[in-house]
């Protein structure tokens, strides 16, 4: 295995610390510091996939978060991690990785074979191809197993992940070299920094530069003392490994903090999260986050052992890796010279063509004193090679247009490396809203300096096309006064000598395809975006295909997408796009820069958000109770409320059953606590009522409940609940389970935004109270076993009383409603003497066989009785009117309620509309599948009019037969003797397949007359 | 996710504390029953609906309850101001009750 190391001692991997890794099984050498990525190419290793459309091999393009090609999957099991970019996975002992593409094996890939076949794979291919929707499922089965990214675990993740809030005065993005240095002058000031990188040690591009002198120290010196004095700062915060991923509203920066991820497996703690997700708000962000080198577009740029120039420099100078013995660079621009220079003096040899037929002379000259053979005029028209580069053909370039002049001489070389000028990381800075501009002279979207100062948004550095180092650091200082001027504070630092070792700059050559002598297409494929397979061919298409915005162009070819977010690829894409158009770069603009900018864990948006702390848990005072009696319990909201209680030898439908027949034939209890509870107060609450609800509150006397119906002000019906006259200026309201918190904000709405004139103050009052609710014939001798201060007599506490008494010693409000029909007393009680009373009343119950019963048993015990549940049998396109409620509304109020006006609506009062009824179906054991909907002929043969759906469907035990409720369509004539006798009361229930008959009926099932519930 | 001063707690918040309540100032006729459809139609259904500033009510769920009105501008989150019921109809009123 030849070693493709140069141990130098300005490398940030520590030569003395050797780990070994696995990649696709077999065993590696690397040091720490390395990352996968610098580790596998100091072994050699160039082929790690294959590409997504083609199957073309496939190495390391870059050095960090813009790689395209290097997706690998990360160890094993509920840890593993699919789609990490090489580039930026660090190296630790033991580390397993696996390639993600290439099916079924690397070095026999099905889609290589498309290949030669690729003329017929165009831009839009899938959307040309399989048009067929039938087919498309098995297509995309075999698709999406040859496009081979990685699997995702099957398992549940053991991970913990955390977030944390921060409010700063100050966040700085990117610890390069003008991050830093905004950092120590803010620092210095006193304000509330914080400092982050995503990268595992603060520098940038200097880790990458180390022979770059500032002020006459050496950069590395110079980082040394910067980060020192930093850390020495308390109010600065020093975040590595820090991902910015998202700019939102005011300020908010979103970061990722790797926390764990670069250990060993061993070595990783169990109590600690392994990423922290920081919520930053910051009265100030400066974005120093650099800029990345794009390659230049041109024949065969993807083979293995083609790289960026900057990657390049960086694998050498940062990782000690010589990717290659024999370089061949071409360049756009100035900034390869340093990296070409420090391979040539590393012992490589360097063909560097400049595309520019005059170099800057300064450059030239030290790149011709470290032995570099600069070619001017020249590009490269191809790579050569298979799973490896061994040659470059060069091309004499005109010295203006982008054509080639003369073929040029073929270079033999193990690897190409690309510089086509830098590209401003701009995304932070536009996804609030910033666009970036086109910089001409630069060849560049940059952000503008001041950025968006009035948002409280500054940039230095490269993402402001500042790419000169001195020129860098006196932005910084002038961004960093701003900041402080913003702030009412003064910078107070001495004169620092900021110079620097780089020669003036000259400008870049305005290419981005080198050409290669032939008409677009004909030549070798010349790739924009690696990770989806976009070449500048498929662009010229699409634009000849009349595609004109970037987006759809994007959106055609697919450039830009993937997990890289064409990082590299966008702006040859945009420019290449703009050529083909005749449209000047500006014109074509760019594409949206969403967050995320790099890929985030899911498990670190979750962070406790997941499983039992996904969100609060609300228990009644009853439920240890209930634990005890074996209830199986089901979320209400975020109740927990008992469903039926199991006994030995019981299944769900047993349980209910005996739960009904309970209630139904001696006493049954229920907990009732979850209803929605507002207390009511003021001297006008009767008016409030009035005025809330569809119902009349003015004649209601203390003592007494009433079940209302709440509209909204479209007539429909939004909630209901009985509401109790405490006294002439306080009621108690009760709301369904789910509707508390939107009634008490809705009252609120009405009484403070229309009116306030109203003297009215509520309050929720749900969890102050407990409630049982005692349901069944034998309920009233219960009653009276434990309370002897209220008169049970019929005569002295009728239906819809409340009365205040003492229950099992305990002061309580006890009130004669009914949600079953059933004679039947709900006790409310102070919340914490709930268990006490709830074991009172079974106890006094036991001897008539009280048994306590669940939401399901509620369920069948109201739908016998035809009471609705609002959500359920109403879905918000429900009047009263509708429900056959009409005895709830009292129309001749003087105050026109909420909703009324709508009722006399041309459309709510229509005939004609869906109606609340009852079903029946012929087969009496059939119990109607919820949801089913009702048809009024047996015959499925299409068009088949829909006359409405069943709302709530349950096995009666006390009729012993099947029952359903039902909106149907004038549903109230089809029941009445004339629909009867017409016979439009059958009608048909069809689910899943299978259509019933059914009889429209009344809805409710058993004692129509309410003789049980005023016995 | 924005930041909201609520005027009746006098705190800037996260805007998840808060709950979002429409357009604010809508007029319910006084009265409706004689209102015709149109003029019920439009208080029902037709919202301002600008790009642009535009005044809506919040209510600070989490905290005081009490609802307030904001001036933001629906195309870029910018926030003139926060104010109680009573002293943002002023201000509204003042500038002519423009969307």
């Amino acid at each position: 295995m030849t070693d493709f190391r140069i141990r130098h001692p300005n490398a940030r991997v520590d030569f003395r610390r050797p780990l070994s890794f696995s990649f696709d099984g077999q065993v590696y050498p690397g040091y720490a510091g390395d990352t996968l990525a610098s580790a596998l190419l100091g072994n050699g290793v160039r082929m790690l996939g294959r590409s997504f459309k083609y199957g073309r091999p496939r190495g390391i393009v870059g050095a960090g978060p813009e790689e395209p090609n290097a997706l690998v999957q990360i160890e094993a099991g509920p840890l593993t991690i699919p789609n990490l970019k090489a580039t930026q996975v660090e190296l630790y002992e033991g580390l397993i990785a696996r390639r993600t593409s290439g099916w079924p094996t690397l070095a026999f890939d099905l889609k290589s074979f498309c290949g030669p076949l690729s003329r017929f794979m165009p831009a839009g291919f899938y959307y040309k191809t399989f048009q067929n929707q039938k087919l498309w499922p098995y297509f995309e089965t075999i698709i999406r197993q040859a496009a081979g990214y990685g699997s995702a675990p099957e398992e549940a993740d053991p991970e913990t992940y955390d977030h944390r809030h921060r409010h700063v005065q100050v966040v700085i993005v990117g610890g390069g070299a003008c991050g830093l240095f905004a950092a120590l002058d803010l620092g210095r000031s006193g304000l509330n920094v914080v400092l982050l990188d995503e990268q595992n040690e603060m520098g940038g591009w200097l880790l990458s530069s180390p022979h770059t002198s500032i002020g006459g120290e050496s950069a590395e010196a110079w980082l040394r003392a910067i980060l020192a004095e930093l850390q020495s700062l308390p109010n600065v915060a020093v975040l590595t490994r820090t991902s910015a991923f998202a700019l939102h509203d005011m300020n908010l920066l979103l970061a990722v903090e790797q926390l764990q991820d670069h250990r060993p497996l061993a070595e990783r703690s169990e109590s600690k999260p392994r990423q922290r997700l920081h919520r930053i708000r910051a009265d100030r962000i400066i974005l120093a986050t650099g800029a990345i080198e794009r390659p230049l577009v041109f024949g065969n740029n993807d083979l293995p052992g083609v790289l960026t120039a900057s990657a390049l420099t960086t694998y050498l100078n940062r990782y000690g890796v010589a990717v290659g013995k024999r370089v061949v660079l071409q360049t756009s621009n100035d900034h390869v010279y340093q990296g070409a220079c420090d391979l040539a003096r590393m012992g490589c040899s360097v063909v560097l063509a400049d595309t520019r037929s005059r170099p800057n002379t300064v450059w030239e000259q030290r790149a011709h004193s470290a032995g570099v053979d600069v070619r001017p005029g020249y590009g490269i028209a191809a790579a050569h090679g298979g799973r490896t580069t061994h040659a470059a053909r060069l091309a004499k370039l005109d010295g203006e247009q982008n054509t080639v002049l003369a073929p040029g001489p073929l270079i033999e070389c193990d690897v190409v490396g690309s510089s086509g000028g830098l590209s401003p990381t701009v995304h932070l800075y536009c996804h609030d809203g910033g666009r970036p501009l086109w910089d001409e002279s630069r060849l560049a979207f940059v952000a503008p300096e001041m950025g968006r100062a009035e948002a409280g948004i500054f940039c230095t550095g490269a993402v402001t096309g500042t790419f000169g180092l001195q020129a860098g650091l006196e932005q910084a200082q002038r961004v960093t006064d701003a900041v402080l001027a913003s702030l009412q504070k003064s910078a107070t630092r001495k004169a620092r000598n900021l110079e620097t070792d780089e020669p003036d700059s000259i400008p870049a050559r305005r290419i981005f395809r080198v050409p290669d002598g032939k008409p677009e297409g004909h030549g070798k494929k010349a790739f924009v975006d690696f990770q989806n397979d976009v070449t500048a061919a498929d662009i010229h298409l699409a634009v000849r295909e009349n595609y004109r915005s970037i987006e759809h162009i994007k959106r055609y070819t697919a450039l830009g997408f993937g997990t890289d977010q064409g990082k590299l690829s966008n702006v040859n894409g945009f420019a290449i796009a703009a050529d083909a158009m005749g449209k000047s770069i500006p014109e074509v603009g760019t594409t949206t820069y969403r967050p995320a900018y790099s890929p985030v864990t899911f498990g670190t948006l979750a962070g406790a958000h997941e499983g039992d702390t996904f969100e609060p848990r609300r228990y009644t005072a009853m439920h240890a109770a209930h634990v005890k009696r074996d209830a199986v319990f089901e979320n209400v909201g975020q109740w927990l409320r008992p469903q039926y209680f199991l006994r030995p030898g019981e299944d769900r439908d047993a349980a209910v059953r005996r739960e009904c027949l309970a209630a139904r034939r001696t006493v049954g209890i229920m907990d009732a606590s979850t209803l929605g509870k507002i207390d009511i107060q003021g001297k006008d609450v009767r008016e409030f009522l009035n005025r809330i609800y569809a119902n009349a509150w003015t004649q209601l006397a203390p003592g007494k409940c009433r079940y209302g119906l709440m509209l909204d002000e479209n007539g429909m019906v939004m909630d209901d609940g009985v509401t109790a006259c405490i006294s002439d200026r306080h009621f108690l309201m009760t709301t369904t389970t789910g509707g508390a918190a939107r009634v008490l904000t809705w009252l609120e709405n009405w009484h403070q935004t229309e009116w306030p004139d109203l003297d009215v103050y509520m309050t929720s009052v749900t969890d102050h109270w407990a409630t049982a609710a005692v349901v069944g014939p034998k309920s009233r001798e219960v009653l009276a076993k434990v309370c002897s201060d209220i008169d049970f007599a019929p005569s002295a506490f009728k239906f819809m009383d409340w009365r205040e008494g003492t229950v099992a010693d305990v002061p309580a409000r006890v009130f004669r409603i009914s949600f079953s029909g059933e004679l039947a007393f709900e006790i409310n009680v102070d919340a914490s003497y709930g268990p006490h009373v709830w074991e009172a009343l079974l106890e006094a119950g036991a001897e008539f066989g009280i048994m306590p019963y669940g939401t399901d048993a509620m369920h069948v015990l109201r739908a016998e009785k035809g009471f609705i549940i609002v959500g359920q049998d109403t879905d918000g396109s429900m009047t009263p009117f509708d429900l056959d409620m009409a005895w709830a509304v009292a129309m001749k109020k003087p105050f026109s309620f909420i909703g009324k006006r709508s009722l006399a609506r041309s459309d709510t009062s229509a005939p004609n509309r869906k109606q609340l009824v009852g079903l029946l179906t012929e087969d009496p054991t059939v119990v109607l599948a919820e949801g089913a909907q009702i048809i009024e002929q047996s015959d499925l043969e299409p068009p088949v009019p829909m006359l409405g759906h069943v709302t709530s469907s349950y096995f009666s035990p006390e009729l012993n037969r099947s029952i359903a409720m039902a909106v149907v369509r004038d549903g109230i004539q089809r029941r009445s003797e004339e629909g009867r006798k017409l016979g439009r009361d059958a009608v048909f229930a069809y689910a899943d397949g299978k259509t019933h008959k059914v009889k429209v009926v009344s809805p409710v099932f058993v004692d129509p007359e309410g003789a049980r519930q005023n016995a | 996710m924005f930041v909201l001063f609520c005027p009746h707690c006098r705190e800037k918040r996260e805007e998840e504390e808060f709950g979002y309540g429409g357009e604010a100032f809508r007029v319910r006729p006084v009265a409706p029953e004689t209102a015709d459809d149109e003029t019920w139609g439009d208080y029902l259904f037709m919202r301002k609906n600008p790009k642009g500033w535009h005044w809506e009510l919040w209510t600070h769920t989490t905290g005081c309850r009490k609802f307030f009105v904001v001036k933001r501008n629906t195309a870029t989150n910018a926030i003139a101001g926060s104010w109680t019921l009573a002293e943002g109809r002023n201000v509204y009123d003042a500038e002519g009750g423009a969307g």
